[in-house]
């Protein structure tokens, strides 16, 4: 039998504001537990919510993004259920009215073919706080830093076919939250989780099959394998004429399989109403306008200018937009340098391959594009080759300073002055003869190819740093005699 | 000292006749000795009392003073308190030491007025006896068989029985004015979103309101004048400048337009009670004011569907209390499901568990969109009655409650009974309006209330025909026996 595999994601976004979404606690990642908990996070009697106006904001920066509609009147509801790290007993979300109705996203695939996903909805919620269940010797500790945290989450339509296409699709949003500037994106600390629901059913059914939630899933390369895991127990349990069962799976990365959390037939019914302590979220014509003003270049855009405005061809567009912080270094380091060629080929090269070793991300690269701008500028200018560049490159991510501090310590100024790279040619020529002759006796198409013998050594011998256009105009005027 | 109304008191302090922290120790001194046998009080703050008394004497020492500063109050321990057990009547928040002061307490002291304690109130505001809280019956000051009405039943009876000057109560669905008729006292029931209900414990949010309990209009007006106001921490209260209560309590009702509402006139009403209400609208006509019959074709719906949205939203305000962070924690939990079930049924009392359970049932699949959906239409309808309504009238004139305080354990077994106390307030708080009870003429000495509801934040025309009328008459100068 043929199967079709239908997935559908819903993304948790944590919106990048200073506070919560309901209180004035900050959001920072990372602090000593119940530190970032004031007495609206931790639900004391008689406390309210206050709206953080941002959420909205950013709510809305999604909602443009996608071309969605953007609901001019949304409603926070009440979510109720007891959990000891959701403090109310409720979660305020939205439901019925979200901020964020209908939208599309594009994606495009390794073999260039392009698909529309399309975004049933995205809303605004509260995050719950954390259990922390290891050293408490058979009790459970409550963390809720967490708690309050402003979240959008975000809702796929169930139109995608594969793990792959699941994987574009969430990159693609990815892309989309950090470029409009409303997430950090950061997956490991759980500013960007990915739900997937996953059903499979044989190809040209209309009807779908039953699904099953997974979560749990904290990087793209898992959300891909969890899924492919997925699909393969789903058809191998109905091909041994067993069924799927609803329910919610977690997937466990050190196994590499999914496995179930809990069955729909025990879900709670979670009596959602509208929360009377929250006025219905009204955005109006201003609200919008306000925030289309301050709407950040979307990653498509920037691409399509990148590609005009530097003269890059669609592949390195391609790969210097693919996030926000890779084009703002690029872009940072064309501006300064003034020379977005050799920016490109840095960005991508060089920089690129140093990060790569270190699993670092452009943000967390030891040098910044200020810094990777003012050696390009020494290369521009001649103070330093290519080659030696690399050289100065690598000093500079070890924390030896600047471009120029670096060539300044190491001495490695180009030698610029013809009369040292002359008495460095004559050296060389002199201590050589039998090559010499050889050079003079060779066919003309030959001796290009030779003249890197000489070279060589005068590179050796001036460490480098002879430039190397003198070198050779001197070389093949002294050797062509 | 303790018969003279919070103004009279308020000039006494300015012309130095006696100083806050005499008047503080005279209250405290009659609590002491006459709160025994009434049980208004669930803590009595002395300590703190007279430091805020003494301080309120070198404000106004300083010429610094407000027409509230140094006065005594007691507040509803619903209200937040920092630093003082904050119980609610409940079992629950026995041992609840508030880390923060509630917005209108926070007013009130800025202001400068002196806080006596905490009074008694039904458990999470659920009652209309006092019979419901954890700390026992307040009993009635006119009559000490009886109830005080409820829940504000504490501060209604501390003011009643002159032990304290004026009381903060707060009114879900007739919890300010049933009381304040049932104990012969001026109460008052503001717009929603008029005072902040930041720190005041929740019981129907979309419902719940704080207002001032005074003797008189005039003292509700002052007191109200300074736990009103915006505030950016309760979405739902009103960005809007609080009105000067008192300049305006003085003018004349000649052409004021009275409505009585016929569907309150027919149904059911005790002969007594109506004759009582007919002589305070009496009084309104010899004053001037026109008298017009008017209908809210729908206020019979009120009830039922409070009785709806307010368990609904108290099943879900209720369940922080979940002995995880405070409040009642069950002995020796053996696992999560057994906390929550054994705290919980030990910390709430059983009128609070049958409201949880009538929310719960409402809010559920298959019940929500025929219960709470439906109840929320009425609201509409009912909201609409009003505005209809006041296109033809200032303000709305009816009885309070439907009858005089009754004998402790009365109704305790019958709640539907209970419930039909506030038959008359109920359709007020559901359209978001002011209302308030002023006393009436007595019915076989015991106290009758006579509402007055306002359009929205209409509170200072409110005050002032009450104010009109107890310039006028006596009724409101009642004093219970013993005190």
């Amino acid at each position: 039998m043929q199967w079709e595999t239908v997935i559908g994601l819903e993304i948790h976004t944590q919106l990048a504001t200073n506070s919560k979404i309901f209180s004035g606690s900050p959001t920072a990642f990372g602090a000593e537990p119940n530190t970032q908990a004031n007495l609206v996070d931790l639900a004391m009697p008689g406390v309210l919510p206050a709206l953080n106006r941002r959420a909205v904001e950013f709510a809305v920066r999604f909602g443009r993004a996608i071309e969605a509609h953007v609901a001019e009147r949304s409603v926070f509801e009440r979510k109720n259920y007891f959990y000891p790290d959701l403090p109310k007993g409720y979660q305020i979300s939205q439901a019925e009215l979200p901020i964020v109705g209908r939208g599309h996203v594009e994606i495009v695939m390794d073999d260039g073919e392009v698909k529309t996903v399309g975004v049933t909805r995205a809303h605004l919620e509260e995050d719950a706080g954390k259990s922390l269940h290891e050293d408490f010797h058979g009790m459970t500790g409550i963390d809720l830093n967490r708690a309050g945290t402003p979240l959008l989450e975000i809702v796929s339509e169930p139109d995608m076919r594969s793990a792959k296409e699941a994987v574009a699709y969430a990159r693609k949003i990815h892309q989309i939250v950090t470029y409009i500037g409303i997430s950090d994106g950061n997956m490991q600390e759980g500013s960007f989780r990915c739900d997937a629901n996953v059903s499979v059913r044989p190809k040209g059914q209309e009807e779908l099959g039953t699904r099953t939630e997974l979560k749990n899933i904290n990087s793209f390369r898992f959300l891909e394998r969890a899924i492919n895991y997925e699909i393969e127990r789903q058809i191998d349990l109905i091909e041994d004429g067993g069924r799927v069962v609803q329910e919610t799976r977690l997937y466990d990365a050190n196994k590499d399989e999914t496995r179930s959390m809990r069955s729909k037939e025990e879900a709670n019914d979670y009596r959602y109403f509208p929360d009377p302590d929250l006025l219905p979220v009204v955005i109006d014509q201003a609200f919008m306008d306000a925030v289309t003003a301050d709407m950040p270049e979307l990653p498509d855009v920037r691409r399509a200018r990148f590609q005009a405005q530097y003269d890059l061809s669609p592949v390195d567009a391609n790969i210097l937009t693919a996030t926000r912080a890779t084009a703002d270094y690029f872009e940072a380091v064309a501006e300064v340098s003034g020379d977005a060629r050799i920016a490109a080929n840095w960005v991508m090269g060089e920089l690129a391959a140093a990060l790569n070793k270190e699993g670092r991300d452009i943000e967390q690269s030891p040098v910044d594009a200020q810094a990777l701008a003012g050696l390009l500028v020494r290369i521009r200018d001649n103070t330093i080759s290519g080659k030696i560049a690399k050289q100065v490159f690598e000093a500079m991510w070890s924390g030896e300073g600047t471009a120029d501090e670096v060539i300044e310590a190491k001495g490695l100024k180009q030698i610029t002055d013809t009369g040292a790279i002359e008495a460095l040619v004559d050296e060389v020529i002199a201590a050589n003869p039998q090559q010499v002759d050889n050079y003079r006796n060779a066919e003309p198409e030959k001796r290009p190819k030779m003249i890197g013998f000489f070279v060589g050594q005068i590179m050796k011998k001036s460490q480098g740093k002879a430039n190397p256009q003198q070198v050779n105009a001197l070389l093949r005027e002294k050797l062509g005699e | 000292m303790h018969e003279k109304t919070l103004a009279e008191l308020s000039a006494g302090l300015q012309a130095g006749d006696f100083s806050s922290v005499e008047l503080t120790r005279h209250y405290l001194d009659r609590i002491g000795r006459l709160d025994p046998q009434l049980n208004s009080f669930i803590t009595v703050t002395a300590d703190q009392a007279l430091v805020q008394a003494e301080a309120a004497d070198a404000r106004i020492a300083a010429g610094e003073a407000g027409s509230l500063t140094g006065i005594p109050l007691a507040h509803k321990d619903i209200f937040c308190t920092e630093g003082i057990r904050t119980s609610c009547g409940s079992k629950m928040l026995e041992n609840f030491v508030s880390p923060y002061d509630a917005t209108v307490v926070a007013n009130l002291a800025d202001a400068g007025m002196v806080m006596l304690g905490k009074t008694n109130m039904d458990e999470f505001a659920m009652g209309s006896s006092n019979e419901t809280s954890y700390y026992g019956p307040v009993r009635n000051p006119w009559n000490t068989e009886c109830v005080p009405g409820g829940s504000s039943g504490g501060s209604a009876a501390a003011v009643a029985a002159r032990l304290a000057p004026v009381a903060t109560g707060t009114d879900t669905g007739g919890s300010i004015r049933q009381p304040a008729a049932l104990t012969g006292i001026t109460g008052l029931k503001p717009t929603y979103g008029r005072c902040s209900r930041y720190g005041m414990i929740a019981f129907a949010s979309s419902l719940d309101q704080a207002g001032p309990m005074a003797r008189t209009a005039e003292d509700a007006a002052l007191l109200l004048g300074g736990m009103a106001g915006f505030d950016g921490r309760d979405s739902t209260s009103a960005e809007r400048a609080v009105d000067d209560y008192v300049s305006g309590l003085d003018a004349p009702l000649q052409g004021l337009r009275v409505g009585l509402v016929r569907e309150f006139m027919e149904n059911d009403l005790d002969g007594a009670i109506a004759g009582s209400a007919e002589a305070v609208i009496a009084e309104l006509r010899r004053q001037g004011a026109e008298i017009v019959e008017i209908s809210l074709p729908n206020v019979h719906l009120s009830v039922s569907a409070y009785y709806v949205v307010a368990p609904a939203e108290c099943s879900s305000n209720l369940s922080r209390f979940d002995g995880v962070r405070y409040g009642h924690r069950c002995e020796n939990p053996h696992d999560l499901e057994d906390l929550y079930k054994r705290s919980r049924s030990e910390g709430f009392g059983v009128e609070v568990k049958r409201r949880i359970m009538i929310g719960t049932y409402a809010l559920s699949a298959g019940f929500y969109d025929a219960y709470y959906i439906k109840a929320q239409k009425v609201r509409q309808l009912i909201a609409a009655d009003f505005r209809a309504a006041f296109e033809q009238v200032d303000v709305i004139a009816s009885p309070t409650a439907p009858g005089t305080a009754f004998r402790i354990g009365q109704k305790t077994d019958d709640p539907v009974s209970m419930y039909l106390q506030d038959i008359y307030t109920i359709a007020v708080n559901l359209a978001g309006l002011p209302g308030m009870s002023i006393p009436a003429p007595q019915v076989d000495g015991m106290p009758v209330g006579f509402q007055l509801i306002g359009n929205l934040f209409d509170e200072a025309r409110l005050l002032n025909v009450a104010h009109r009328i107890q310039s006028e008459t006596d009724w409101h100068r009642q004093t219970p026996e013993g005190v």
